[in-house]
């Protein structure tokens, strides 16, 4: 089918990307747009059944906020080492970067040893998803925030093996550039959750 | 970003043989890529065609042997209804329109060398295969593919006590779906991507071609409407797999939120289909009418305007559904509303012909066909989104028919048109013009022989999805159309063989394709046919709009888009 001929012929030009986007990070956006609408679907309609239900009720009072709130302050902690990684590779200081990642990778983990705590916790206490609609909508919404959360942890982990000292200056901050984003994003997302979720619920 | 290496050119049959896999099967070149999409939907469809064979039989002569099926029986007939609807519109037109020629055409069109992301693009293919795979094995497992009617309406599909015996079908499409919605974001993030950050120098926004407009605001319209889907897609999964109530009344939920979820996508949906379909025809109207399209830019306001709209219409397909009807009211203004920028669309096209040198080769024909029915399709709409007429007309065959004539002339027939028109470019080889008249001519007469009939049984009160129709006697009347609708697609089936003949033949056999054969202006002319690995020699530099045919003054009736001729160009 392809015309050999002419092929050998071919003089092999870069790739010629206008300097102004960056593909990486603009494709990054469009993805997050896509998962907001997944997030977004998800709260809007926990939040619609919840009004047309007169709000959760006793369902929503045990859950438990104490250690949701402990899970988001790790998880604002994770967002600035990730932004202080951010800030090494910007300066071509890929020792210091990978030291900040771990610290965003292993609180991530963190967050996860504390969820699974939490879940353990409400399953022991009978909120298992069969418990009531509360129960189906939580675990469903902070289950796939959590595989997100996994999805970052393990994205990070690959990109400080891949960093090595051959490794030619500015990569790591042109790829952090979009999966800082994807964690700042999985970050927001949870700010939702945990005012949706643990907050509005318990508050009455 | 992540670079394609220049592959090594093979120099002889042996090389050939082993690079085969490398440069066809496993490919990041989204020229083969979208090839693959093509076949893929290809196969499916004619798998949709099948099931339309055997349930339309059945509604032409209830009860009887199908030959090559038999006796239909009741779970069947919504077992065959609901994959076709499914295998249509998630696994046809989105691979065909979306997948095979927003591939292949949209680096080509803006100037790029690939994709933005092309390992991406491979993993998109290969994830919708495995959906399609996935949703073929659903027939196999015990008890069928999912009998729920292709909107999978709750509480019906929800727990298995409502369709014992479905279980693994009804999981199967859930999953099924997810995947595809999965492969088409990643081909959505590509196409933004692309089209927004690799266009060659001079490619400015309103120097697009119109299909790359459309299949931007088709992406845009795709990646945020699916996200709900994708949640109420889960949710369902949970209540059919772990016991969860989502949707199920006994529960306390409500039974029309998976309604609400799946036309908040469903709607956008289908212009997904359409927006692309409407491309290729207005690509291929001005190059056959040697006239710049009318309106350039009212089109891609309309088309913007129209994606924005569709966010707003959804609640249209649920007037009898026990909604709020306070809610129908403004659901049918929006819905009314909507049809003005697809007017505005469709009378630039039209003005397009005015007065042009019309050539009617096979691309046109379709494209042509796909207008005439696209405007019945977007007409009959308007009853079916006025909730005082749709409460009558809703889940009759009018519905059915109005769908298809939106659906089938952006998806079939233009796809059609496309595939005729875009076949040089991508096989390096002509299509033969008399196998696709005889094409042509069979599947739009058979196509409006099935649904003109339809029309007619919808506005007489014939509900869909009744199996044996022959049972009720109201039904009685409208029997022989249903008939003459079978025979319709009896003619459509036969007109597939001279287009699968003209298809694979002309792949090998088809004369030698020169760089540009319809003289047309669009920069995947600029190059080769087949273009080569990394689609240019030399990257065009555009100079002029897409549409700038017959300029007065100009010693030829078109002005290429790249600046100067490629220089490898003229060897092919």
């Amino acid at each position: 089918m392809a015309n050999s001929a002419v092929e050998i012929g071919i003089a092999h030009a870069p790739h010629e990307v206008p300097t102004s986007f960056e593909l990486g990070k603009l494709g990054m956006w469009v993805f997050l747009a896509g998962e907001t609408m997944v997030f977004g679907g998800l709260m809007g309609v926990f939040i619609l059944e919840g009004i047309s239900h007169g709000g959760w009720g006793s369902d929503g009072a045990h859950v438990n906020w104490r250690l949701g709130a402990i899970n988001t302050f790790i998880l604002f902690t994770s967002s600035l080492t990730a932004a202080l990684a951010q800030g090494a590779a910007r300066v071509q200081d890929s020792p210091r970067a990978k030291r900040y990642l771990s610290a965003t990778a292993l609180l991530g983990v963190l967050f996860l040893v504390i969820k699974a705590f939490e879940y353990a916790g409400d399953f022991r206490d009978g909120f298992t998803p069969l418990a009531a609609l509360f129960w189906s909508f939580y675990y469903v919404m902070t289950g796939l925030h959590v595989l997100h959360l996994l999805a970052g942890i393990v994205v990070i982990f690959g990109l400080m093996f891949m960093v090595t000292p051959r490794t030619p200056a500015g990569w790591l901050e042109r790829k952090l550039k979009y999966v800082c984003l994807y964690w700042y994003f999985v970050e927001v997302v949870w700010v939702f959750l945990f005012a949706l979720v643990y907050l509005a619920p318990t508050a009455g | 970003m992540a670079e394609t290496k220049p592959q090594s050119a093979p120099s002889t049959d042996a090389h050939e043989k082993m690079g085969f896999w490398r440069q066809y099967i496993f490919s990041v070149d989204h020229k083969v890529i979208g090839k693959q999409y093509l076949f893929l939907g290809l196969f499916m469809g004619y798998v949709g065609v099948f099931l339309s064979y055997v349930f339309r039989w059945q509604l032409a002569w209830p009860g009887t042997a199908v030959p090559i099926w038999g006796k239909v029986t009741a779970p069947q007939y919504y077992e065959l209804v609901t994959m076709h609807g499914t295998i249509m519109v998630f696994f046809v037109a989105m691979p065909v329109l979306l997948g095979a020629f927003g591939n292949f055409l949209i680096p080509l069109m803006v100037g790029a060398r690939d994709m933005a992301f092309p390992r991406l693009n491979m993993a998109s293919f290969w994830t919708i295969l495995v959906g399609s795979v996935l949703l073929l094995i659903s027939f196999f497992v015990p008890g069928g593919a999912s009998h729920a009617g292709w909107t999978n309406y709750v509480p019906l599909s929800d727990a298995s006590k409502y369709l014992p015996g479905n279980y693994w079908g009804g999981n199967l499409w859930l999953i099924a779906l997810a995947i595809d919605f999965a492969s088409v974001l990643m081909g959505g993030i590509n196409f933004l991507t692309t089209a927004i950050a690799m266009r060659a120098p001079g490619m400015t926004i309103w120097r697009m071609p119109l299909f790359v407009w459309q299949e931007l605001v088709a992406s845009v319209l795709f990646m945020l409407s699916v996200g709900p889907l994708i949640a109420g897609v889960v949710m369902l999964l949970f209540d059919r797999m772990v016991g969860t109530g989502f949707f199920l009344p006994e529960k306390g939920a409500d039974p029309l939120l998976w309604q609400h979820l799946f036309w908040f996508f469903g709607h956008p949906e289908v212009y997904v289909v359409a927006m692309p379909g409407l491309g290729i025809v207005q690509e291929i109207l001005p190059v056959f009418a040697r006239k710049s399209i009318f309106g350039y830019r009212m089109i891609v306001w309309a088309v913007i305007v129209a994606g924005i709209l569709s966010f707003t219409v959804w609640a249209h397909h649920m007037f009898v559904s026990g909604m709020n009807p306070v809610l129908a009211e403004p659901f049918s203004a929006t819905t009314i509303a909507i049809s003005i920028p697809f007017a505005v669309m469709l009378f630039a096209m039209i003005a397009t012909l005015w007065r042009g040198q019309i050539t009617f080769s096979t691309p046109m024909l379709f494209a042509l066909g796909a207008l005439a029915n696209f405007l019945l399709g977007g007409v009959t709409g308007i009853p079916l989104g006025t909730n005082a007429s749709d409460i009558y007309l809703h889940d009759t065959y009018f519905v059915i028919a109005h769908f298809h004539n939106t659906l089938v002339p952006t998806a079939v027939i233009a796809g059609f048109g496309g595939i005729y028109y875009w076949f040089p470019k991508m096989f390096g080889r002509m299509m033969n013009e008399t196998l696709g008249k005889l094409h042509f001519v069979f599947t739009w007469v058979g196509f409006n022989m099935v649904f003109v009939p339809l029309f007619l049984i919808g506005l007489g009160g014939g509900q869909r999805r009744i199996y044996m129709s022959s049972v009720y006697t109201f039904y009685k009347p409208l029997q022989p159309l249903h008939v003459i609708a079978t025979i319709g697609l009896l003619v459509i089936i036969v007109g597939q063989i001279p287009f699968l003949l003209n298809f694979f033949l002309s792949m090998f056999r088809g004369a030698k394709a020169p760089a540009n054969p319809w003289h047309a202006n669009t920069l995947e002319w600029a190059t080769d046919s087949p273009p080569p690995h990394e689609n240019f020699h030399t990257i065009p530099t555009v100079v002029r709009g897409p549409y700038e045919y017959s300029v007065p003054g100009m010693e030829q009736d078109w002005a290429p888009q790249a600046a100067a001729v490629d220089a490898g160009a003229a060897q092919g």
